[in-house]
């Protein structure tokens, strides 16, 4: 599956069908892990809630994924092969999901074909965030992998790559 | 577009009560399905954690690739999760039916025990008209 075209940024953010509150900002945080489980980026704009301290938060996060999708792998009722429970799945590899949604708030979920896990977390009557992630990850191509002084594997600490994600998802709805 | 492929009732500890396939392509089975239903169960706890506002009860729909998952938990903690095709529509009032039919079939069973698996003739006849109900006015739509 031909995953994203092209390097640039698409020169428009797209238009999300998302209805959420009239707040700044629409979304209440973002995460960013390697295929490691390293949270390479977190942010909050809108966590009234915060249960445990952000290390736990982020392997606690990452846990989760990690489980749904090999759960989501495994009950794929359109597949016939299916490997066992637990079992690490390379990107792309079995069925994946996209979102969840609770009744406080909307997972939205997306991995490159690199690893890279995005999880933006809104509120629970967002639309379809599938193109909005995929902004992001283009975001991050250009404004931290394509930074000579980043690290790969390391937190991401580019202003730019801060205020592009603050400032699109200001713009989300 | 609603079809079925499987419906799952998982009891207040996390431990599968009741099965019931309905076309999954592939087997799965019994151990794999107590596995996946405590996994679900697990799951849906985590997330009422991760939630960044209060009062969060736990994920309603879970959206992938090829199928959509839909859950219901009961005030007494009892869930009901069905999977079916992905974009199906009135899944939440066929597991409120469900329920009711469990509630009416199972727990007023006097034979039954409370968090076994159920093995009810009565739920299984109703149920099965209930889904086949559903299937026939969906592809009426």
């Amino acid at each position: 599956m031909q995953f994203f075209g092209g390097s640039e940024i698409s020169p428009s953010p797209p238009a999300t069908a998302a209805a959420s509150s009239a707040s700044g900002n629409n979304a209440h945080m973002i995460y960013i892990f390697n295929r490691n489980g390293v949270c390479l980026f977190y942010r909050e704009w809108n966590r009234p809630l915060k249960t445990l301290n952000p290390q736990q938060d982020s392997k606690l996060m990452f846990g989760l994924l990690f489980s749904l999708k090999s759960l989501t792998a495994k009950m794929d009722p359109t597949s016939v092969e299916k490997g066992n429970l637990g079992v690490p799945l390379l990107p792309g590899q079995g069925c994946s999901f996209h979102s969840f949604r609770t009744n406080t708030y909307k997972l939205s979920f997306m991995e490159s074909p690199s690893g890279i896990k995005i999880i933006l977390v809104t509120h629970p009557k967002t639309g379809e965030l599938g193109d909005s992630l995929k902004y992001i990850y283009n975001l991050y191509v250009e404004f931290v992998m394509k930074n000579p002084l980043y690290t790969p594997a390391t937190l991401i600490k580019c202003e730019l790559f801060n205020k592009s994600v603050d400032q699109y998802v200001r713009g989300l709805g | 577009m609603a079809a079925i492929y499987s419906l799952y009732i998982i009891n207040k500890s996390g431990g599968l009560i009741f099965c019931k396939d309905y076309g999954s392509a592939g087997r799965m089975d019994t151990n794999d399905s107590l596995r996946l239903a405590s996994l679900w169960h697990s799951m849906h706890a985590i997330s009422q954690q991760l939630s960044p506002v209060p009062g969060c009860s736990g994920i309603d729909l879970l959206q992938a690739d090829t199928f959509d998952l839909h859950c219901f938990q009961s005030l007494t903690g009892t869930k009901f999760f069905v999977v079916c095709e992905p974009g199906s529509s009135y899944m939440e009032g066929l597991l409120k039916h469900i329920y009711e039919l469990y509630t009416d079939y199972v727990l007023k069973n006097p034979f039954y025990e409370m968090e076994m698996p159920i093995r009810c003739e009565l739920f299984d006849i109703h149920l099965a008209q209930a889904v086949h109900k559903d299937r026939v006015a969906s592809y009426g739509r």
